[in-house]
């Protein structure tokens, strides 16, 4: 099974990148960027077979490493 | 004092850490390598600065999961001082002995420069050599030095007397032109509340003797030896 997961920044954390990426798009000529947040994907490829062990193995991952619990949310999809 | 120093993958002040404290309480540290679980009972555990680990997924994580962090969370539980610099505070908020999180600077830039510190508070095991309110001038050299906390936790650490250093003018003002690196309210070092573990950005160990441009860093490891005596 491959999970996918999604870590981003926590509403009201400052996302510096985020903030130069937009102005970046602005100088390229994209009008009307209103906000960028940036944050990272991570393919996992797993062993495992059933759909609802592997989501809660790849949950702890998360909590234990994967993403910061102080500043940043995770999202996990598994097929 | 009896002190270790841990070194993992990529740590390149390991031995700035070294020499300072060998210098400054005249006797050798252990020199402990991240995958030894055990860590000999010292009076001090140092974090030295760096991009352990090449600063992969985030700065310090995989140092925070490292085999000797079991023995460094064993020593601060039972009381025992830790002090983290530079990608040693990265651990030690990645590892949770200290709150928040260091991000990437504002500027989005690598910072290397002395910076003006005041020192705070000097009722600490880090501080006490110092008097209070004193500028000192500390270098640093970071990518991600920008503090974050959520504001419950800021206003803990605020009321509670555990932010020990703090970026200033040169006269002595908190100011946003004297913040490096965009921390929350100028941050530049963290006390956890029982007063044993402390994180900073800036390096003391690189300014403790005149050959390296001044001794303002030599308070910070003569306090550790004052609480000590």
């Amino acid at each position: 099974m491959k999970a996918r997961i999604h870590i981003t920044l926590k509403d009201g954390v400052l996302d510096p990148q985020g903030k130069a990426i937009q102005h970046a798009l602005g100088t390229l000529g994209f009008s009307g960027v209103e906000g960028v947040r940036q944050g990272k994907y991570i393919e996992i490829d797993l062993a495992e077979t059933d759909k609802s062990n592997a989501a809660e193995t790849v949950e702890k991952m998360c909590k234990k490493l994967l993403s910061n619990m102080v500043i940043e949310n995770y999202s996990i999809t598994i097929d | 004092m009896k002190s270790a120093v841990v070194t993992f993958p990529a740590s390149n002040c390991n031995r700035d850490m070294f020499d300072a404290l060998e210098k400054i309480t005249g006797k050798t540290p252990y020199q402990i390598w991240h995958q030894d679980s055990e860590i000999p009972d010292v009076d001090l555990i140092a974090l030295p600065g760096g991009f352990s680990f090449g600063d992969y997924l985030r700065c310090g994580a995989m140092a925070a999961r490292s085999p000797a962090i079991k023995a460094i969370a064993l020593h601060a539980e039972r009381g025992g001082n830790v002090i983290g610099v530079c990608n040693g505070f990265q651990v030690l908020t990645e590892m949770g002995l200290l709150p928040g999180a260091l991000m990437r600077n504002s500027s989005l830039k690598f910072v290397c420069k002395t910076v003006h510190l005041q020192v705070e508070n000097t009722s600490t095991n880090f501080t006490n050599a110092y008097t209070k309110g004193q500028v000192i001038d500390i270098p640093i050299a970071h990518h991600d030095g920008n503090y974050f906390a959520d504001e419950d936790t800021l206003k803990i650490l605020e009321t509670n007397g555990q932010i020990p250093f703090r970026y200033v003018s040169k006269e002595g003002n908190a100011i946003a032109s004297a913040n490096p690196n965009g921390s929350q309210n100028n941050i530049a070092g963290i006390i956890n509340e029982r007063g044993n573990v402390l994180g900073m950005m800036p390096h003391p160990e690189r300014l403790i003797e005149d050959a390296q441009g001044g001794t303002d860093g030599r308070g910070f490891f003569e306090s550790i030896i004052n609480t000590l005596k």
